[in-house]
């Protein structure tokens, strides 16, 4: 039951927000609604956990290992990301940025976009997932030029366009697919459904999944940020108003892999060859390498975070080429610690932003002089997203690499030299901003009480991801590597 | 029914193909925007008769739906809504081009080719009547895509990707009679939508750029 609620939460909220989003009362409905879509997806991993997958609704929807565990991470960044934009848009509306008819708009879309992420990873229905993840689009469009300025229009207008035609050629993939799997199935209702798919995925025809499989990776690899398809990344994630840039950072990227990890399974299944694999590690490697490289020359810190969002998804994409249990388990490990930090530096920076006026790296020095905590919480989110010890994305990119030295010896220099770069450029421009910079002129009023709370608790789950993996969430994990097919994969 | 006028049928389904086709090419060439929306609508239609002949052909009663639905969203809706668009705005010039139109021509008839070849394989395995015309769904996908990276203008831009939505409604067809009834309904939704962001963001551009030309928004510093 819980899986249907969990999908009515965000729908209710959408409504609600929708006509009396203008009210005072408003975002802390935005943050209510929000804690219950989390409080569901819990309960929904738990009754995963305990009894096996469930279906619902004549079995269009449906959650198993791998789509509870992403759906425990949209619900609790989402929630998370409702506070913080709680704060930030008091802020906006108190320097005279935000109308409350605008201000509704923004939160009904955020509920749409929670909506349409979650029935993404609630799909059983090829066919509605990408209903789901093209409506995620169009949801965020609009909130990606939500400042009209001429910048945020391009880039909306960019992300539109390139993730439009991008995702047409995913419906094109669907198409192969369900012609490929109508001969097996039967027509009608049953053969787009995955859990069907996945039982007859052998007897699938090997060249239609194939170029289906194609279509799907450059389709929603445009999604996930993938290089050469990347180009309305950056834009979108620095011209956004900075909750959002957490969200589609933190989430819309993850949700995307996953739909191309559901496609993955079919296609492996269906055509007993490297090329699935070979395929994303090709796409991975190239994301990996360019994405550094051009973080290299930022002079903007929301664009420089959102070329490392470009660097982290291809590394996860690596990861589930390599294939294998450990490779597979690192990938899921890199997406929910990326998710968990990514969104907490898109915190940290959108305060950072607003109290600087300016998201030029150069305009923006003393941060430590000014608001001591922010630039702690930006040193912290630092090292832990360029993969530092003793946080989690270390464990999951040193999984990663012993695994590529394994399994793919070529791509490891690659990814070593970029990782490297990463770190260095990182941790530079950071430091920039911390000292630095001519003196202070006016005070800066003190950061308001409870700022930094959705900081510390994406970061300290993080930490304790990377310092000892407690052991329900290694058999929540096993069961995501059950959907995958990974643990007899070898 | 008599084996003539099945025959008949199935050379019908063939015509209303390849006019699709030429009005995909049409698309490329069109210099005046309302009739880029005519051949917008007109498309629609060949949709509309091209659905309507499959489902009496291949004897698929759903596909009616899908055709009558067809005829509603894309021949009425879409376009009416494109119409009223092009007059608050007052959109009455010119298509401006990137690639001058012969050239785009021939670069699409080499498109076509290579959808061919892309999709032979694919009509092999299909049991449908109309599995020769999948090369031309595909042909007409690539030439919508064409049409978008080759016009300056933000409105043409939208003219390419609904096309690419019919081409791509058209693949379905003749590959597997279509997708799933709540598939079809779902990927309508999304295009109306779209096709209501689109408008809003018109407006939004014109506020800000005084002009729809695409190169304004290029010149606009990011970084």
């Amino acid at each position: 039951m819980a899986l249907v609620f969990l999908i009515l939460s965000p729908l209710a909220g959408a409504l609600v927000l929708a006509f009396f989003g203008h009210k005072k009362v408003a975002p802390v409905l935005n943050i209510l609604f929000s804690l219950l879509t989390f409080a569901l997806s819990i309960l929904l991993a738990g009754e995963v956990y305990r009894s096996g997958p469930r279906l619902a609704l004549d079995e269009q929807i449906f959650a198993d290992g791998l789509s509870s565990l992403f759906l425990v991470i949209t619900g609790g960044v989402a929630a998370t990301t409702s506070f913080f934009s709680f704060r930030y848009m008091a802020i906006e509306s108190a320097h005279g940025h935000l109308s409350p008819e605008r201000s509704r708009l923004y939160l009904a879309l955020y509920q749409v976009f929670v909506l349409t992420m979650i029935v993404v990873l609630a799909s059983n229905n090829l066919g509605l997932l990408w209903v789901s993840l093209e409506g995620a689009t169009l949801a965020t469009v609009l909130l990606v030029g939500w400042s009209r300025t001429p910048s945020a229009i391009k880039a909306s207008w960019k992300y539109f366009i390139l993730c439009g035609v991008g995702i047409a050629q995913a419906l094109f993939g669907t198409i192969l697919l369900y012609f490929a799997s109508e001969k097996t199935l039967g027509p009608g209702g049953t053969a787009l459904l995955w859990t069907h798919l996945a039982m007859v995925k052998s007897q699938l025809e090997p060249t239609v999944v194939g170029l289906a499989f194609v279509f799907f990776v450059v389709g929603y690899g445009t999604k996930v940020g993938l290089v050469p398809l990347h180009n309305w990344l950056p834009d979108a994630h620095a011209e956004g108003p900075t909750p959002i840039s957490a969200v589609l950072s933190g989430l819309l990227l993850n949700v995307a892999l996953y739909a191309i990890l559901r496609v993955k399974v079919l296609a492996d299944g269906a055509l007993h060859s490297a090329m699935p694999s070979r395929l994303l590690i090709g796409f991975g490697l190239v994301s990996i390498l360019l994405a550094s490289i051009s973080m290299w020359k930022r002079q903007d810190i929301k664009r420089l975070f959102a070329y490392s969002s470009i660097e982290h998804m291809g590394i996860s994409t690596l990861a589930f080429g390599i294939g294998g249990p450990l490779a597979t388990f690192a990938g899921l490990l890199h997406m929910t610690a990326h998710s968990l930090v990514k969104s907490a530096i898109f915190f940290v920076v959108g305060h950072i932003v607003q109290t600087s006026g300016s998201q030029k790296i150069l305009s923006i020095r003393e941060v430590a002089a000014r608001t001591p905590g922010l630039s702690r919480a930006l040193l912290a989110g630092g090292f832990a997203i360029t993969g530092l010890p003793p946080f989690a994305l270390f464990a999951s990119e040193f999984l990663i690499v012993s695994e590529a030295a394994k399994r793919a010896p070529y791509t490891v220099p690659f990814l070593l030299l970029a990782l490297f770069v990463t770190f260095g450029t990182v941790l530079f421009r950071i430091l920039e901003m911390n000292g630095g910079g001519p003196p202070l002129e006016t005070p800066v009023p003190p950061t308001p009480p409870l700022t930094f709370f959705p900081v510390w608790i994406h970061l300290g789950i993080a930490l304790v991801l990377g310092l000892f993996f407690p052991t329900l969430l290694t058999s929540l994990y096993q069961n995501a590597l059950l959907s995958l097919g990974a643990v007899h994969g070898g | 029914m008599a084996p003539h006028t099945h025959i008949l049928l199935n050379r019908l389904v063939g015509f209303l193909g390849s006019a699709l086709l030429l009005s995909s090419f049409a698309m490329l060439s069109m210099r005046r925007m309302s009739s880029l929306v005519r051949i917008f609508a007109l498309q629609g239609l060949l949709l509309t008769l091209g659905t309507l002949s499959v489902a009496i052909v291949a004897g698929e009663p759903h596909l009616l739906f899908s055709a009558l639905f067809t005829f509603i969203f894309k021949v009425l809706v879409l376009p009416i809504i494109l119409f009223r668009l092009l007059e608050r705005l007052r959109i009455r010039g010119e298509v401006e081009v990137l690639l001058n139109v012969p050239t785009t021509m021939v670069v699409g008839l080499f498109v076509v080719v290579f959808s061919f070849a892309l999709a032979s394989p694919i009509s092999e395995l299909a049991s449908t009547v109309s599995r020769g015309l999948i090369g031309v769904g595909l042909a007409a996908l690539l030439l919508s895509f064409l049409m978008m990276i080759t016009r300056k203008k933000a409105i043409t831009q939208v003219l390419g990707f609904l096309g690419m939505e019919n081409a791509l409604f058209f693949s379905a067809i003749n590959a597997t009679y279509g997708m799933p009834m709540v598939v079809e309904l779902g990927v309508a939704f999304d295009v109306l939508v779209g096709t209501f962001v689109f408008g809003i963001f018109f407006f939004q551009i014109r506020e800000t750029f005084e002009s729809f030309d695409l190169k304004h928004m290029d010149n606009t510093q990011t970084e």
